[in-house]
């Protein structure tokens, strides 16, 4: 049973100031929560998207070890909950980095929560977005990087010029539904005690035992961030779908 | 690595699967069950039911699961012992338990995710087929229930294997609110061993083979209804 009670239905609303940007408000370090949500979420979606691009490419045309090494990648990533993975990786990433470091005759140092949040966001987003890249470019038609490479275009300026811009439009709703969720797995990161607005919004509703105040100001931060996202990437699939039939 | 310690654990870890595979199923369950209505109402409802039905599943996909978990455990939790004579109710030893409100919350957001799959389901079944029922003298019930809900469900069939390994990928989060399923006992094994990579790896791969058999199974599953020419 959850610890504090209201004693007044009347108390549950009359919180707000808690809210208020002045002395003994919370309002400063909801939105210093939020910051660092948003930092994370964008590092690792950056992350995500540059282990994408290489998976699947890897998974493409790499050789045989390569696409099994990525294969076990991809399932294993997107069969355990992210959860389980972001404490796995959290111990298993600072563990490995500090006794590397204690080889090499070094101090342990502490690892930043913001580095950690978004190296193990991003390993876990570079699964799902070597899936969703792998689906784009497989659905560039074939001809086109054949004309590519028969203008004599190296294999690097064929991905540049061609490939990369012909399957954008093909990856955007894909990517665009991973930005979302990776907006939203940040709050896992409370749980490894990194002080983005998921946890903060607890911290603040455990002492004050405002829950209804600080999880209702959160959920409204969380939402604003995913329909503000939702406008740019509608806008951005115009922009990258710009001459090609409309989608019914 | 040593993992001594299973045979001392593993029926604390069958307990705990039992709870992960009871909020999985009951979660999907109820979650379908308001996610037809949810996903009916933008189709074919009145305006203003659509735009709340609309307005539902975009506040449930906009907001990480975990603040919902804690809203409702931690505001709702709160409020019930405000209101007079529940301790007294029947309902009161299922109130102050922590588990209906891990179904609630999971519940909840099944029902925003399916609701906006399944919109797009009734949406995609061809108008024509419909307008041959209504010919043939079926009520509106009668075709939902003979024509349109069977053809939607045929087609959101290949998305609810991910549905289930979301949902199941999602549960750990129920140990926040000190719901024992198999990833909280393996934080109790975790404070009561001092071993921190082991039983974390043996719950990876309880979930590795529990999503195996999700996968397997509506794989079976898909080739047994049968898919539309």
């Amino acid at each position: 049973m959850p610890p504090n009670t209201y004693h007044n239905m009347s108390d549950l609303f009359a919180n707000w100031q808690l809210l208020s940007f002045s002395d003994g408000g919370w309002g400063w370090r909801m939105l210093g929560g939020f910051w660092s949500t948003i930092q994370i979420a964008v590092g690792a979606y950056v992350l995500g998207l540059t282990i994408g691009l290489f998976g699947a490419l890897g998974k493409l045309h790499g050789s045989t070890i390569t696409r099994w090494l990525l294969e076990i990648y991809t399932t294993l990533i997107r069969a355990v909950p992210e959860l389980v993975l972001i404490l796995l990786l959290y111990y298993a990433g600072t563990g490995a980095i500090n006794s590397l470091l204690d080889a090499m005759g070094h101090p342990p140092i502490d690892i930043s929560g913001l580095v950690a949040g978004i190296a193990v966001l991003g390993i876990v987003q570079g699964a799902y977005a070597t899936e969703v890249i792998r689906g784009a470019i497989r659905a560039v038609p074939r001809g086109q990087i054949e004309a590519a490479q028969a203008f004599g275009m190296s294999s690097i300026t064929t991905l540049r010029r061609v490939t990369i811009p012909a399957m954008i439009p093909h990856a955007i709703p894909g990517l665009a539904n991973l930005w979302l969720i990776v907006a939203k797995d940040t709050a896992l990161l409370a749980v490894v005690g990194f002080s983005e607005l998921a946890l903060v919004t607890r911290q603040a509703a455990g002492v004050t035992h405002a829950y209804w105040v600080f999880f209702l100001a959160a959920g409204a931060l969380y939402l604003s961030l995913t329909l503000f996202s939702n406008l740019l990437f509608k806008r951005l699939e115009k922009h990258a779908r710009r001459g090609q039939p409309e989608l019914s | 690595m040593v993992w001594s310690w299973i045979p001392e654990y593993l029926p604390k870890f069958m307990d705990g699967l039992l709870v992960t595979l009871q909020l999985l199923s009951l979660s999907i369950i109820f979650g379908m069950l308001f996610a037809i209505p949810i996903g009916l109402v933008q189709v074919t409802g009145p305006r203003w039911l659509a735009i709340i039905a609309r307005g539902f599943c975009t506040v449930v996909r906009g907001t990480p699961l975990l603040i919902q978990l804690w809203l409702l455990y931690y505001g709702l939790g709160s409020l019930f012992p405000s209101i007079p004579g529940i301790r007294e109710s029947f309902m009161w030893p299922i109130l102050r338990e922590a588990f209906p409100f891990a179904l609630l919350a999971f519940t909840i957001s099944v029902a925003g995710y399916e609701g906006e799959i399944m919109r797009g389901a009734f949406k995609s079944v061809p108008k024509g087929e419909l307008e041959a029922a209504r010919a043939f003298g079926m009520s509106r019930f009668t075709v939902l229930r003979r024509i349109w809900l069977p053809r939607a469900f045929q087609n959101v069939l290949p998305t609810l294997a991910g549905e289930f390994v979301l949902t199941l990928k999602a549960t750990p989060l129920a140990a926040t609110i000190t719901v024992f399923e198999v990833y909280g006992i393996g934080s109790i094994v975790r404070q009561e061993t001092y071993r921190i990579y082991e039983p974390l790896l043996f719950v990876a791969g309880i979930y590795i083979v529990l999503t195996g058999i999700i996968v397997v199974f509506f794989r079976w599953l898909e080739q047994r209804v049968p898919q539309p020419v």
